[in-house]
């Protein structure tokens, strides 16, 4: 299972999950996690070029799966939340997946058509979830 | 049924399709069977096949009629091209893709559509940019070498539809629509598809098979999409193979190759599409438009203008920034001309009703300009490489082997080209640091309501025009009244009745009684303070009958100004009478009866109060004077008169009460016969002055001109009420003197009269002016209150 999250302003303009099912919960885990993020990019004045955050933190005991964070200079935080099953994917993956995210939504911000805090419907950036999720699941 | 306008292409097309229906040969009716075989063939819901069939009128006939074929073709595609399905859209959706099926009659199609290829739309369509597709190259390559031997090989399958009788120009609607169907399609489907491809290539001849060399050249291109829709056809495949009725377009299609290669690059790709075809007028359109964005031609048009310009053709956002991420290629937030090409293009199919393809059409494909232009221009051409080595390798295979080894390094450099443009776009820059500041609202901004201030206070101006009013109404009557309460208290003591407020002018009155030691000056004092107080033309006329005779007329101006400085340092006397008939306007009438009764009733009294008065008068005219002084200063700019008038004033106050004194008891009967002197003078005086009399403001005005004359006279006029005052006392001694004297102090009187009125007017306006600035500090106050309180 895989979701992945676009937020700006503590608002989701982007939710994707692999499995459709279960959205909720997955809404739900990402609000919880926009806590720590926030506290992680308030916490760290220097690290605002942090390019990445591995967050391990969140782990339920029963329903373990990893949280990652990532904030772009904008403010703008992707989250992806994985499940702990899914041991296969290391830190680089995750690097290389906000990396893709962040192109991408790069890509639809220079869209001038796009009004930035629109839910995102750019059907290119739709793919570019869409691949990456397949290829991460 | 409505007539049915089919192009050429159309009619062709149905027509092969009606023939492949048209199994029993009856070259008029489809068999039901097959077309419905060829209905499904077209992936169209069952529901929407039925649609088809009782909209064209079979369900009515039984049977499919040629014209119900036609239209059920032209509903299919209709249907297929994702337009409601009407009877009325038959003919008004132009350019209308065939309709496609996907039953093995693909590969016909396709193979059809390659032999048809010709340079104007079709061409069979290299959907995919090479680039990404270098493993698909190879696998082209693979599937080209297959592609020739199974050139020879059979053409044995053969789909029940006709698909040698199809028009080229489906195949490229049946790709591209394969295309749109595939999203998920996979690259490990490719080796798949060779193998789909192949079956039906090999029916097919070398023409055919040529088109289907390239065509599944083309194919690996196109990447997952196409993969997927070919994987669906071999199963279904009973591949329509019709080796005669492809014989037959070999020809073209050999003629075809050499139009392709000739043609390659562009037209191919976009002759293929026909909506994404740019024709050069669109492109010449294109350009002026781009022009007058930006009229650099290698520029590019920033973000926000391409916005608001294709705002204006009134597509909804989300297709606008669907078109945008189209077309702008290097994702810079930018167009360039190509770019914009592409998206105007875009934008004038959806305004068409094309549907907006899920990527960039190749023939929109903007030229990579920092790419070679070996590579740049195979980036539309990739596929059209691809699809014209195929085309020359089979029929020829061996120039072929050469131009598409040509073709592949080209493609290989776009593909890098391609693979590095991507990964530059890929790549992890530094980002520039944005602040996301969202500032709030700035407390310091903070909106001050103005506080609606009554810059006009009326109460005050309510106060101001009463104290005018009443001012006027005392002072009209006795000009200097409000200016000079001394004067209204000694004129309003003078009346002795005096109803005037701000009667505090027993000295006054007793300094003018004083003054008016003889009897003129007193009385005409008296009468002037009468005059002022506005009771002069009663009094006048009451004192008419002893007035004395007008003969001082003329000599008023100058007898009034040289009286001035004497009335005024002597207290106004007879003449005051006269001059206070002629000063105060309005208030004239009151006093009068009073004054009128009072030297009647009270003579004594009025003696008493006419020496108070004449001694008030006289020290109140010091007073005035003084406010005479500083109001001839300011108004006169003379400080002669004002000076003089001080001390003649004071030397007259002196006599005045010398006189006063001196003349009390003579004076109450001198000041009777004095006071009817006066008054016979003022009389007279008032006669003449009442010439103008009815209205004191005349005389006003007029001692006012005599004012003026009076100001060049006041030197004089000091000098004369010295002399006058020294000629006082013994004026009453003398009755012819007294005339004299009583014409004298009535000039005086009226001098100062005529000053007082001035000094009043004066003192009335800086009383304007100290209440304008009353006003303007209390509202000022005001203002700044509600600051106070903050």
């Amino acid at each position: 299972f895989l979701i992945c999250v676009a937020i700006r302003a503590n608002y989701p303009l982007y939710i994707r999950s692999v499995p459709t099912q279960g959205e909720l919960k997955f809404h739900y885990t990402v609000h919880t996690s926009l806590d720590v993020v926030e506290e992680k990019i308030s916490g760290v004045g220097k690290a605002l070029a942090d390019q990445r955050e591995l967050y391990l933190g969140l782990l339920y005991p029963t329903e373990d799966y990893k949280v990652y964070g990532y904030v772009t200079n904008s403010k703008v935080k992707f989250v992806i939340v994985v499940d702990s099953s899914n041991t296969s994917l290391r830190d680089n993956e995750i690097r290389s997946m906000f990396r893709k995210l962040h192109n991408s939504f790069t890509d639809v911000m220079c869209n001038p058509f796009y009004n930035p805090g629109d839910p995102i419907q750019s059907k290119a950036f739709d793919s570019i979830v869409s691949t990456m999720m397949v290829q991460a699941c | 049924m409505e007539s049915l306008t089919l192009s050429d292409f159309e009619q062709k097309y149905y027509s092969e399709l009606f023939l492949s229906c048209d199994v029993d040969n009856t070259k008029k009716v489809a068999s039901n069977g097959k077309v419905l075989d060829l209905f499904r063939a077209a992936q169209l819901s069952p529901e929407v096949v039925h649609q088809i069939t009782e909209l064209c009128g079979a369900t009515r006939l039984g049977h499919f009629g040629r014209s119900q074929f036609y239209i059920a073709l032209k509903l299919i595609a209709l249907a297929q091209s994702g337009l409601p399905l009407r009877v009325e859209s038959l003919n008004s959706v132009r350019d209308l893709p065939l309709p496609r099926f996907v039953m093995g009659k693909n590969e016909q199609e396709t193979r059809h559509t390659i032999m048809f290829a010709d340079a104007e739309n079709q061409g069979p369509y290299l959907p995919r940019p090479p680039g990404r597709v270098q493993a698909k190259k190879v696998s082209a390559h693979e599937m080209i070498q297959p592609c020739v031997p199974t050139v020879d090989p059979q053409p044995d399958t053969t789909s029940p539809v006709v698909s040698p009788h199809q028009s080229p120009p489906t195949s490229p609607h049946a790709w591209r629509k394969h295309k749109r169907q595939a999203s998920g399609g996979n690259v490990d489907r490719q080796p798949s598809v060779p193998g789909v491809v192949w079956p039906p290539f090999r029916e097919a001849q070398p023409g055919p098979v040529t088109g289907e060399g390239m065509w599944s050249a083309h194919s690996p291109p196109p990447v997952q999409e196409s993969w997927v829709s070919f994987t669906d056809t071999p199963p279904s495949s009973t591949l329509p193979m019709h080796p005669p009725s492809a014989q037959p377009e070999s020809t073209t299609v050999r003629t075809v190759p050499s139009a392709m290669t000739a043609n390659e690059i562009q037209r191919q790709t976009s002759g293929y599409d026909d909506p994404w075809k740019i024709t050069d007028e669109q492109r010449q359109y294109y350009i002026n438009q781009f022009k007058t964005i930006q009229a650099d031609l290698t520029g590019l048009i920033p973000g926000s203008a391409a916005k608001e310009f294709f705002t204006k053709s009134k597509l909804p956002i989300l297709e606008l920034s669907h078109i945008w991420e189209l077309s702008d290629f290097d994702k810079d937030g930018a167009l360039t001309l190509d770019e914009f090409c592409a998206a105007f293009h875009l934008v004038v199919a959806r305004k068409n009703g094309y549907d907006l393809p899920e990527k960039l059409p190749e023939s929109l494909m903007p030229k990579l300009i920092d790419l070679d232009d070996s590579a740049g221009v195979p980036e539309p051409a990739p596929e059209v490489g691809f699809s014209a080595s195929p085309v020359e390798v089979t029929p020829n295979k061996s120039p072929s082997m050469p131009s598409l080894n040509q073709n592949w390094p080209e493609l290989n450099q776009s593909n890098e080209q391609w693979e590095t443009f991507s990964e530059r776009s890929s790549s992890s820059q530094t980002l520039t640091q944005f602040d996301s500041n969202i500032a709030p609202a700035d407390p310091d901004t903070a909106i001050v309501h103005p506080v609606p201030i009554r810059m006009t206070p009326s109460k005050i101006h309510m106060q101001e025009m009463e104290l005018k009013r009443t001012g006027s109404d005392h002072t009209h009557p006795t000009s200097p009244l409000m200016a000079k309460p001394p004067e209204l208290s000694d004129e309003s003591k003078l009346a002795a009745t005096i109803k005037f407020p701000g009667t505090t002018v027993g000295d006054g009155y007793s300094s003018s009684d004083s003054f008016t030691s003889d009897q003129e000056p007193i009385s005409s004092a008296v009468n002037r303070q009468r005059s002022h107080s506005g009771t002069s033309p009663e009094g006048l006329k009451v004192v008419a009958p002893p007035t004395p005779p007008p003969r001082p007329q003329h000599t008023h101006s100058r007898s009034s100004s040289l009286d001035m400085n004497r009335n005024f340092a002597a207290v106004p006397a007879g003449p005051q009478q006269p001059g206070v008939v002629a000063f105060p306007p309005a208030v004239p009438p009151r006093p009068l009866p009073t004054q009128t009764s009072v030297p009647h009733g009270h003579r004594s009294v009025e003696v008493d109060g006419l020496p108070a008065h004449t001694s008030t008068s006289p020290q109140q005219m010091p007073e005035q004077p003084n406010f005479a002084d500083f109001s001839q200063f300011q108004a006169f700019a003379v400080d002669q008169p004002a000076d003089d008038g001080e001390k003649p004033s004071d030397s007259g106050q002196a006599e005045r009460c010398a006189e006063t004194a001196g003349t009390m008891r003579t004076a109450k009967n001198d000041v009777q016969s004095e006071e009817r002197n006066a008054t016979t003078v003022n009389s007279a005086k008032v006669s003449t002055p009442l010439a103008p009399p009815p209205k004191p403001v005349r005389r006003r005005l007029k001692s006012e001109d005599e004012l003026r004359p009076d100001v060049e006279d006041l030197p004089q006029k000091s000098n004369v009420i010295a002399t006058v005052l020294a000629t006082q006392p013994s004026i009453p001694r003398s009755i012819g003197k007294d005339k004299k004297a009583i014409q004298a102090s009535i000039r005086r009187n009226k001098e100062t009269n005529t000053v007082l009125a001035r000094l009043n007017s004066e003192l009335q306006q800086q009383l304007k002016d100290l209440l304008e600035e009353r006003i303007s500090l209390e509202v000022q106050l005001e203002q700044l209150r509600p600051f106070s309180h903050l």
